[in-house]
């Protein structure tokens, strides 16, 4: 968390190649991320994630098993 | 197959055997002894099996389905007489392409939100099983494995699936035989397997003449490639629901209650805080995560500096990945409140376990209310707990003695 400045816009972003359904970030963070009837994560909106829920993602992310979630200052392209 | 090993283990460096009563109960001070000499061991037992102790190589092993395949996932004697891409039990033990359709089928009936919808059965299912206890007010003992831990799974899955309910002894007579009786000789194996297979054959004629709502029915109705699944596959996937879907969350919710019976302090944390409920889940997962898997070797290779030679087996024990110190810190304590917890408790890669949504709400459920009945209580004798031999790990005796206010 410490090293994660706030003050700039975040993303928040799933590697569909990577996630293997565990859930473990729709159970810490349904506010960003929802999945569906296959179990795979996705990601609601690609605006900024706000600034109050930006430590449940970075706690979505730093929880994955497949390590496929990331948040970054880009903006992820549009699907 | 190279010569087989057989007998006692006179040294757990070089001759170690998964399935040897010791192994088990012991598993964590013996996987950290085992560790600090050396991150990988062999024995000669089953024709050749490893055993690899860190996270790093656990990990590679699931990613590489070239070099590991799963038509065999349990460690025995012999080896698997359904040959890959499908294997016995898919999609299991299924290797791609053709486990990504197989597994494609069952993750929809398993998803979180279809998951979810069986929370109020599951909690009145639990509350029956404790108004079901009986408990001798001078001497109140009860046998949480017997008792209460191993009905939970069970009497979710045989509704789920579609199996008699009134089988359940039956049931977990033949979920022994294969998850435990993997020393026998290749014949007595194989005679465990017809029995089971009969048994399977009779529901599965059963419900092609009354289809209802449950899972073999929908196996029954299911296309991959727009042709039915072949009687093999129904079978199997049927097999590996009821065994997968109970040993494993049974021996979860016994360890569970064995720590807490163990460890007074995290028992009172949790009912003076429900809130730390998810996260102490989690990391009772993690710390005493039941599922050992296993590959086999398709071909010799170097992997990670040792000769691994085809045919042979390796474990690939995912509790053991979760205690290692170069991926989690204090690997060998319970942190209740852990923030940061990538457990591979579920496996790790294309085969991650179908039933996790399942499993984490019944071993939840399960906690909640068993605390909520019993606010108190510790091991009756904690050199009495039996623990399960084999792959996959939990108490099969414990004893707690209830204790007032």
């Amino acid at each position: 968390m410490s090293n994660i400045n706030t003050n700039i816009p975040l993303f928040i972003e799933v590697d569909s190649t990577r996630c293997q359904g565990h859930n473990r970030c729709y159970l810490i963070c349904p506010e960003l991320i929802d999945v569906d009837d296959f179990g795979l994560a996705q990601v609601i909106s690609n605006d900024p994630i706000p600034k109050n829920l930006i430590e449940k993602a970075v706690l979505a992310m730093e929880n994955c098993p497949e390590f496929a979630i990331s948040i970054s200052e880009v903006k992820p392209q549009n699907k | 197959m190279t010569q087989s090993k057989n007998g006692p283990v006179l040294n757990w460096d070089e001759d170690f055997d998964h399935a040897d009563p010791e192994y088990n109960k012991n598993i964590h001070p013996l996987w950290e002894k085992m560790r600090q000499k050396c991150p990988m061991h062999h024995t000669l037992r089953y024709g050749g099996t490893w055993l690899p102790l860190s996270y790093e190589m656990v990990r590679a092993i699931a990613y590489d389905t070239e070099h590991f395949t799963s038509e065999g996932i349990i460690v025995s004697q012999d080896r698997p007489i359904v040959p890959r891409p499908a294997g016995a039990a898919p999609p299991i033990t299924s290797d791609p392409p053709f486990h990504t359709q197989a597994r494609r089928l069952l993750l929809p009936p398993f998803s979180s939100k279809k998951i979810a919808l069986l929370e109020d059965d599951i909690r009145q299912l639990c509350n029956d099983q404790l108004d079901k206890l009986i408990i001798n007010p001078d001497k109140p003992v009860i046998d949480v494995s017997r008792n209460y831990a191993r009905f939970i799974p069970l009497k979710v899955i045989v509704k789920m699936v579609g199996l008699p309910p009134e089988d359940s002894e039956l049931l977990f007579s033949f979920i022994k035989s294969i998850i435990e009786d993997v020393n026998l000789s290749p014949d007595q194996l194989m005679e465990n397997r017809n029995t089971l297979d009969s048994y399977l054959d009779i529901q599965i004629a059963e419900h092609r003449e009354h289809p209802r709502d449950d899972l073999i029915s929908y196996l029954i109705g299911a296309e991959v490639d727009e042709r039915p699944l072949d009687a093999q596959h129904i079978r199997g996937t049927i097999a590996l629901m009821f065994i997968a879907g109970v040993d494993t969350t049974w021996s979860m919710i016994g360890s569970t209650i064995w720590h807490l019976a163990s460890n007074p302090e995290d028992l009172n944390k949790l009912l003076q805080d429900p809130e730390l409920m998810d996260s102490a889940i989690e990391e009772f997962l993690r710390a005493y995560a039941p599922v050992t898997m296993a590959r086999l070797v398709t071909e010799d290779f170097n992997f990670f500096g040792h000769e691994l030679k085809q045919d042979e087996w390796i474990l690939v024990p995912y509790p053991a990945a979760n205690r290692d110190p170069e991926m989690f810190d204090d690997a060998k304590s319970v942190h209740l409140d852990r923030k940061v917890n990538r457990h591979a408790s579920f496996g790790l890669g294309i085969h991650r376990c179908i039933g996790s949504n399942l499993a984490r709400l019944e071993l939840k459920i399960a906690i909640t209310e068993f605390i909520k009945r019993f606010p108190k209580f510790k091991l009756l004798d904690p050199n009495g707990v039996e623990w399960s031999h084999g792959q996959i790990r939990g108490p099969r005796k414990l004893e707690i003695l209830i204790q007032g206010d």
